[in-house]
């Protein structure tokens, strides 16, 4: 039985052979600049509209990707991606371009978890040797979609976040690596009954807390097992609330928390609460946690990657922001093949 | 002096519809249609109009000044000709404000992309 | 107060709260600076150029609505607006913003279903509750 407790799966041989991250201008000056594959100067990206700029991050960070994993298109067996936009556009109009079955995937910011998971639970259990997973955000189709006009002067209170623009493609299979995912825990949709769209760090944090503390009940863990539990895009809200959640459970992850949002921009960056969006976790984790592994600086990790599920519509029609977190243990595998970290 | 009139007035509409904002947790685009409506009624009970020729365009410029223009613009109209009238001049004193916006905003879309 | 308990009410604590006063003041002061330039320009139309006090206002409110379409453009009205608020956002340049950047925004979507449709998508708001009000007020002043 792979299911442990009720909602985690537990992976017997699944590794992370390569990934690849493509990011904006933003990202690019952040405190993590260097550590992405490729680095955009111009939001625009050297396209005409956003959304054509967010397919050609994801393009890229798949090119990336297949390439330090020394494969191409036509080895991969299933290719997993999702964005935010409607109707996932950009995963789509990006697997148009390949030639590898595809299946779409939506849960908002924790696309990028959501993809990883499933795909390791396809490779585990003997589906696909090898799949491709991707996610992607822009700043400006989010804001244009989710908010105004790019331009309309409309003053953002402290606790909105700032959509990362970038994209990050991961190659999971069974051959050995230097990264072996362990464990993955599916999230339940948490509506916490909050309706403020402009500060989706409180949205988000119990669906966080929950999938964190059902991780730990399933797998029998607890905070000390993990020398980082890392959460998607809480912002400076919610990664504080987040603590104060699992600390009322009895967990206390108070050493080894952080959060991507905190970490992809500069505190003089004018960022509001913190980075936010599917590209957040993604850009994070396969550019720099992973790399921070690699380097020894912690052995694994869990990285739940938070999605608040919001739509216009449904906030106009004062509905509450349903939100998800889906987690996955990384961990670093003994030996393994040299991790091409470029 | 006309100048520091024009401060406050115009400066106090705005401090107090940002406190409203904030405090209230009112949009900002909600407020701007609040302020229009109140402009329209302050200017039909004719305190609006004594408010422009003080402040100038302290009044003018915030959106209740709109809104004041609008109806400013159907009472000048006059409803000697009865009912059918009532409408008739109500950008009379806006249109051409709006126009001038909507054809800016038409050549500004032709010249310049957003910026993000 | 537990965060378990009840959520809601709990999570006020950890939410930031805006600088009330501060949000307010810079919100009057650009305004109010706003206003007086407004007001420099009328004069200057008046005593410089000699025009009409009807056709000064018109001048002032049309300089002031060309100087947001174009800092609109220039992608610099957005920023202005972050800091000042409702300073920059109730103000006519304000209208003239969001009218602007709706329609650059949608360039991409075409002249039409883009640029023509989207342009009062944010606007609109303003020129419909002027018009209800104004025109229900002159029904009043009709019947009465």
């Amino acid at each position: 039985m792979r299911l442990a407790g009720k909602q985690t799966w537990v992976f017997d041989d699944v590794y992370l052979q390569a990934t690849g991250t493509a990011v904006g201008p933003f990202e690019a000056n952040g405190p993590l600049g260097e550590e992405f594959d490729v680095v955009h100067h111009d939001l625009y990206c050297g396209e005409k509209t956003w959304e054509l700029a967010e397919r050609r991050l994801m393009k890229e960070a798949i090119d990336v990707c297949l390439q330090k994993g020394n494969v191409t298109a036509n080895d991969i067996d299933f290719f997993l991606a999702g964005d935010l936009l409607n109707q996932n556009v950009t995963a789509n109009y990006t697997a148009r371009d390949l030639p590898i079955p595809f299946l779409c995937m939506f849960g908002a910011c924790s696309t990028s978890m959501e993809t990883l998971a499933v795909g390791s639970a396809l490779v585990d259990g003997g589906f696909a040797r090898q799949v491709l997973t991707a996610t992607s955000s822009h700043n400006a189709t989010a804001e244009r979609q989710f908010r105004y006009p790019t331009e309309l002067g409309v003053q953002k209170p402290k606790s909105a976040t700032f959509t990362v623009t970038g994209a990050g493609a991961a190659l999971i299979t069974r051959k050995k690596s230097r990264f072996r995912i362990t464990s993955a825990t599916v999230g339940r949709v948490i509506d916490a009954g909050l309706k403020n769209p402009l500060d989706m760090g409180s949205a988000m944090a119990p669906a966080a807390a929950h999938t964190i503390e059902q991780h730990f009940l399933d797998l029998g863990r607890s905070p000390a097992d993990y020398d980082l539990i890392v959460t998607g895009d809480l912002s400076r809200v919610g990664s504080v609330i987040v603590k104060e959640l699992l600390m009322e459970a009895g967990y206390d992850v108070t050493v080894n928390y952080n959060d991507c949002g905190l970490m992809v921009y500069r505190p003089d960056q004018a960022t509001f609460a913190g980075g936010s969006g599917c590209a957040c976790c993604a850009v994070v984790t396969y550019g720099h946690l992973l790399k921070e592994m690699e380097k020894g600086t912690f052995r694994n990790m869990l990285v739940v990657a938070t999605g608040a599920l919001l739509s216009p519509t449904m906030m106009q029609q004062k509905q509450s922001i349903p939100a998800i977190a889906h987690g996955v243990v990384i961990e670093a595998a003994g030996r393994g093949s040299r991790w091409n970290i470029g | 002096m006309e100048y520091w009139i024009a401060f406050f007035v115009g400066g106090l509409i705005c401090g107090l519809a940002q406190f409203i904002i904030d405090r209230a947790n009112v949009a900002q685009i909600h407020m701007v249609a609040v302020l229009v409506s109140f402009g329209a009624i302050l200017g039909a009970l004719g305190v609006y109009d004594s408010l422009v020729s003080v402040a100038g365009a302290g009044a003018l410029l915030p959106m209740s000044g709109f809104g004041y223009l609008l109806v400013k613009g159907i009472w000048s109209h006059g409803t000697e000709q009865g009912w059918t009238n009532i409408g008739a001049g109500i950008f009379q004193f806006v249109g051409l404000e709006l126009s001038f916006t909507i054809v800016l905003s038409f050549f500004a879309a032709i010249i310049w992309k957003p910026r993000g | 107060m537990s965060l378990r308990k009840n959520y809601q009410h709990a999570v006020k604590q950890f939410q930031p709260k805006p600088s009330y006063i501060a949000n307010s003041l810079k919100a009057f002061i650009s305004g109010g600076l706003l206003c007086a330039c407004g007001e420099a320009l009328r004069k200057l139309y008046m005593n410089g150029f000699n025009v009409s006090a009807v056709n000064a206002d018109h001048l002032m409110m049309l300089t002031i609505i060309l100087l947001a379409v174009l800092f609109t453009a220039l992608g610099v009205y957005d920023t202005f607006s972050q800091f000042a608020g409702a300073g920059a956002t109730i103000l006519l340049s304000g209208f003239a913003n969001s009218l602007a950047s709706a329609a650059i925004e949608h360039r991409s979507e075409g002249w039409v279903g883009g640029v023509a449709n989207q342009m009062f998508k944010v606007g609109g708001a303003v020129i419909v509750y002027g018009v209800v009000v104004a025109f229900v007020l002159g029904v009043v002043h009709y019947i009465v």
